[in-house]
């Protein structure tokens, strides 16, 4: 058994090194390969006292950010510690039995460690090959959800952000476009939703833009957009967004074809970029 | 003989979904004696390995006409979008366990991670990448994992004996690894439930040759 090869005051605390990305390790093997090959020892002959204590800095740490985290790594903490006084107990009777230096309390530890080591070697080299593999094109490939020839944009239900900037959009090209405005008959809200149902149910879809062309006063304007608004409360229309600053098109609601994309399939496909469904898309 | 069988073959191994085994092709050529399947498989090989784009591999312990990975980032513009959903370093890690370990129970896999992996190995059975092949006879008769079909297929392995070897690892690590820790098991040795009558109705617990 030997000597500590380097003194715990020569260890950098580990406190400098890792202030907040905990979650690095996975668990109590991970931290304590990372500590081993911080500190530049050999794995056949870890100097127990200062990696216990960097193990125990860290311990603290993790706790003070997550006490549920610790579990595993107390169960370490506690076998480092045991192995620690171990290695005290025989080197005091190492005089009297010299027998005592042939099992090194180290020994399990050593091994388990190895071991984790050898399994992440091979998860490396497993990845490499899925690497390969995935640059394998076979046919059909279920990896396929389009071909690129013919764009699909993706779109998203628009949010209140995004219908004011249209809106705000609108209001700028009307301005420009208006001129002197003529008083005209007020349209109540309840009319224009009419008016708007009426002409949403003659096509598809709509886009946000082109409602608004028959608006002849920017009050007419405003009870157009309030109007959309309501609708969208009531749900009778959903409006979707391709992109942030992209296009919106307004849907009514409950259309038995060419149905919208439906919120959920578009989120999941933004979470998972796996569904396969959302490649068709209502146009 | 052979020169008719082999494009008949080419054409098999191509329209096939999954890679076409050596059994699927005798079936699918009974009238042919296996020996000359065989003879044009390899001839058919050849033509594959002097070829431009397009490579046979051997992957899930049948074959596949692919394209070559070199050309991967021509042939991926073709597509929108292509990114399998990824695995995680502890899934991998774990999937790196079970792979060279099993069949392998979950408490001996959190014995040798050092953590608790039942999640990890939820999420395995889900991407179908490990299955259930029996319990071990111990107490809580814990039920035992093994890797699947679709293990192979995803990480480009014509079957168990192909998982890296022992050699490799030593490479990357860059120093010795005790032998007997990392080789695995009978190719794809399914083992049977002890007794079927008590295994609980679970979907996951499917005779481990059946193609999902």
């Amino acid at each position: 058994m030997s000597d500590l090869p380097i003194p715990a005051h020569d260890f950098e605390s580990v406190l400098e090194d890792y202030p907040i990305k905990l979650e690095h390790f996975e668990g109590p093997l991970d931290l304590l390969l990372h500590l081993i090959r911080k500190n530049e020892v050999d794995i056949y002959d870890i100097p127990i006292l200062p990696i216990t204590k960097q193990y125990l800095e860290y311990l603290d740490l993790m706790q003070e950010f997550d006490l549920d985290a610790a579990g595993e790594f107390l169960v370490m903490a506690a076998t480092l510690i045991h192995i620690k006084a171990r290695m005290l107990v025989p080197r005091l009777e190492q005089e009297t039995e010299e027998e005592a230096d042939t099992e090194d309390p180290r020994d399990v530890l050593v091994q388990r460690l190895i071991e984790h080591q050898t399994y992440k070697a091979a998860a490396e080299l497993l990845h490499d090959r899925e690497t390969v593999r995935s640059a394998q094109w076979g046919r059909p490939d279920e990896r396929i959800t389009g071909i690129a020839g013919a764009p699909f944009e993706r779109e998203f239900e628009a949010d209140l952000f995004g219908l004011l900037q249209a809106f705000e959009a609108v209001l700028k090209r009307a301005r420009e476009r208006l001129g002197v405005e003529v008083p005209g008959e007020a349209v109540s809200i309840e009319t224009r939703t009419r008016q708007l149902m009426e002409r949403l149910s003659e096509t598809e879809a709509c886009g946000f833009d082109d409602l608004f062309d028959g608006a002849h006063s920017r009050g007419d304007l405003i009870t157009t957009f309030l109007a959309l608004l309501e609708m969208i409360r009531l749900k009778l229309i959903r409006v979707f967004q391709s992109g942030t600053l992209g296009p919106i098109r307004v849907y009514l609601c409950g259309r038995p074809q060419g149905t919208p994309p439906t919120k959920e399939a578009g989120d999941r496909s933004q979470e998972t970029g796996e569904s396969r469904k959302n490649a068709s898309k209502p146009d | 003989m052979s020169d008719e069988l082999k494009p008949i073959i080419e054409a098999l191994i191509f329209a096939s979904p999954d890679p076409l085994t050596l059994k699927t092709l005798f079936r699918l050529l009974d009238e042919e004696p296996p020996e000359d399947v065989e003879r044009a498989l390899e001839a058919l090989q050849a033509d594959y390995d002097a070829r431009g784009g397009l490579q046979m591999v051997q992957v899930a312990g049948g074959y596949q006409i692919c394209t070559r990975p070199e050309f991967h980032e021509w042939v991926r513009r073709l597509f929108h979008e292509h990114s399998k959903q990824r695995l995680s370093v502890q899934a991998l890690e774990t999937l790196a366990v079970i792979a060279y370990k099993q069949p392998i129970t979950g408490p001996e896999i959190a014995e040798i991670r050092g953590v608790n992996t039942s999640a990890v190995v939820g999420t395995l059975l889900e991407r179908q990448l490990v299955k259930v092949v029996g319990r071990r006879p111990v107490v809580g008769r814990p039920f035992l994992y093994a890797t699947t079909r679709e293990f192979l297929n995803r990480f480009g392995l014509s079957d168990l004996g192909d998982l890296p070897k022992v050699e490799e690892m030593a490479e990357a690590l860059g120093m010795e690894v005790p032998l007997g820790l990392a080789t695995p098991g009978p190719a794809t040795e399914s083992l049977p439930f002890e007794d079927a009558s008590e295994v609980p109705e679970d979907p996951e617990t499917t005779p481990p040759e059946q193609v999902h």
